[in-house]
């Protein structure tokens, strides 16, 4: 097992956003992670890479009870995340962004990046074309593609994407989402939240479904796709996904 | 999303600037400090500061605002933390030579680097507790800071009270050069001390600027969360860019308290944070350049204008008002403080950060 949340609760103030999450996540999977907003999805990929303080329970990372480590260390371990809405550094050029991603990395190894670098321009050759601009002038759908990006230069074992299809046109949501798959092909394992359940359903291996703060369903993913209440709730009604 | 279109933001200065080689850029280092080398020169002095002592007005305001900018950029232009308080710095460093200087007797070249670190030492105790704040929070705890130091020099017997400290020693002159003779009556000395500390201090923040530490304080200015995410310890970095801009603003304390002989808490009030911060802000945060341009014009011209008396402290925040309107990223704005406006967000602190989700 890759990843381990055992009974995990979350506080914003005296509001408990998460009531006790327990989900796993093992080496080689797409799990995705869906609900509607404020269910939690966001609160439970921050808590995974950091930026949420567990109340109580465990986080395990291969092994390891990571709660209570700082963020930029669990990148160290293994874990790297594209923030909801992006979270690109707007003044930086797309190459600086990436270099961002590798960071952490250039710590300890200081290896080379340009594998790292070459395999992002390949996955994503809109960047190729753009790397000295800077990437507050890129499009929604390439500001995506440069976050992803950025978090595979950090070469995570466990990839976190936090809402990869907010904002892009239907086209685009499925060539992520090809992509995406791809990465995972590559030997990454994934961890996605996302509301277009349709095609996070469709891709991953398992899935999850969140409702205020609880885990409700545990399922394969292709096997939610024909249950009646998660049609019902994040499939019906959406036309053409 | 409507972005904010900005005309022509880098400007062509600039642009060449960047088309320069090595060697070109260099020549022009040299050139810039020969010129602020020549500068207290009467004829010079004569356009300048028509209507009053342009030497002294070289080394305060001028010198120790440049210093004090430099210093506070880091913080607020570097690593965008938004510090209201800065000014305690400079009391701190001006404190520890009055104190330091009479009543232990050291010199000013021992109390120099003490209070460096002391100053170092308070960024970091101010820094610990705050900075897990963000945005306007911490620009108000900083405020308080600021009042806190001055209040408690008015209340001690020790600091001497409201009314000070007198008989701040000057530095020990050194040989026999005029240039380098520090006494009451010629500025100009001082003028040179604090022009070579300037020196070293660019030199230092430069290199910072280029390294992995001024590579996190960018990521930390424009998505604090996204930093972290990517391995970036900001909260260790944010704590070096509060005690490195801490002791540049100490620094600048020990160089002013050297030279008037007499210190007061009036002499650092909250608005001297203001007008340091408003140079860092209308000069170009992020950009040396800019930022030393903005606190010699915040510096000077009031001292220029010293005719229009009472009325130009209301022209110089009419000046502001226009400018922040039609230049808001400032008169020599980086590259990335320029995209950071018109993306909407990473302003002062990552206040735009924690809004920017759209749903």
């Amino acid at each position: 097992m890759l990843l381990e949340l055992d009974d995990v609760r979350v506080h914003y103030g005296k509001v408990e956003a998460l009531k006790g999450v327990s989900l796993t996540v093992e080496e080689g999977e797409i799990v995705s992670l869906i609900g509607a907003n404020g269910a939690g999805k966001s609160t439970t990929l921050k808590t995974i890479s950091g930026l949420r303080k567990v109340s109580s329970g465990h986080v395990r990372f291969a092994g390891e009870d990571i709660g209570h480590m700082p963020g930029h260390r669990r990148v160290e371990r293994g874990i790297c995340q594209a923030p909801e809405g992006r979270g690109i550094f707007p003044g930086m050029s797309v190459v600086e962004n990436l270099e961002m991603g590798a960071y952490a990395r250039r710590g300890s190894v200081r290896g080379d990046t340009e594998d790292d670098f070459d395999r992002v321009f390949q996955l994503f050759p809109a960047l190729a074309d753009r790397k000295s601009q800077t990437g507050g002038t890129l499009s929604g759908g390439e500001q995506q593609m440069l976050a992803i990006g950025r978090a595979l230069m950090a070469r995570p074992r466990l990839l976190l994407l936090d809402e990869p299809s907010m904002g892009l046109a239907p086209k685009l949501v499925s060539q992520i989402f090809e992509i995406i798959t791809e990465i995972n092909g590559q030997g990454t394992t994934i961890l996605v939240v996302e509301q277009n359940a349709a095609q996070a359903l469709a891709r991953a291996h398992r899935a999850y479904v969140l409702e205020t703060g609880r885990i409700v369903k545990s399922a394969p993913a292709r096997s939610l796709l024909e249950d009646d209440d998660v049609r019902a709730a994040y499939l019906g009604g959406r036309i053409g996904t | 999303m409507n972005r904010l279109q900005i005309p022509d933001v880098r400007g062509s200065l600039s642009r060449s600037w960047e088309r320069l080689p090595r060697w070109g850029r260099f020549a022009v280092y040299v050139l810039l400090l020969v010129g602020a080398v020549l500068l207290p020169a009467d004829s010079i002095g004569r356009i300048m500061a028509p209507e009053s002592d342009w030497k002294s007005i070289l080394f305060f305001p001028i010198g120790v605002y440049v210093l004090l900018a430099v210093g506070l950029n880091i913080v607020v232009g570097e690593a965008g933390l938004l510090d209201l308080g800065y000014v305690a710095f400079f009391a701190i460093g001006g404190y520890a030579m009055a104190l330091l200087g009479t009543e232990q007797g050291w010199s000013f070249w021992v109390i120099l680097p003490t209070a460096i670190a002391m100053a170092a030492v308070a960024g970091v105790i101010l820094g610990a507790p705050t900075l897990r704040l963000r945005g306007d929070y911490l620009a108000i705890v900083t405020l308080g800071f600021g009042e806190i130091i001055r209040i408690t020099a008015n209340n001690s017997n020790w600091m001497g009270g409201p009314r000070g400290i007198a008989g701040i020693p000057h530095p020990p002159n050194v040989g026999h050069v005029s240039q380098l003779q520090y006494g009451v009556i010629d500025p100009k000395p001082y003028y040179y001390l604090v022009l070579a500390l300037l020196v070293i201090v660019i030199v230092v923040v430069q290199r910072l600027k280029h390294s992995r530490v001024g590579r996190a304080w960018m990521a930390i200015r424009e998505d604090e969360d996204a930093a972290e995410l990517m391995g970036v310890p900001t909260f260790k970095f944010k704590l070096w860019a509060f005690a490195i801009g801490a002791s540049i603003g100490g620094a600048g304390g020990v160089m002013f308290a050297s030279k008037v002989i007499a210190i007061t808490p009036s002499n650092f009030p909250f608005i001297l944070s203001v007008l340091i911060l408003a140079a860092v802000v209308m000069g170009g945060s992020g950009n040396i350049a800019g930022v030393i341009l903005g606190a010699f014009l915040v510096a000077w011209l009031p001292e220029r204008f010293r005719g229009f008396a009472d009325y130009r402290v209301l022209v110089f925040g009419g000046a502001l008002v226009v400018l922040m309107i039609f230049r808001p990223q400032g008169l020599l704005p980086s590259r990335q403080r320029a995209e950071e406006m018109t993306e909407g967000q990473g302003g002062m602190g990552s206040m735009g950060a924690e809004t920017a989700a759209e749903t």
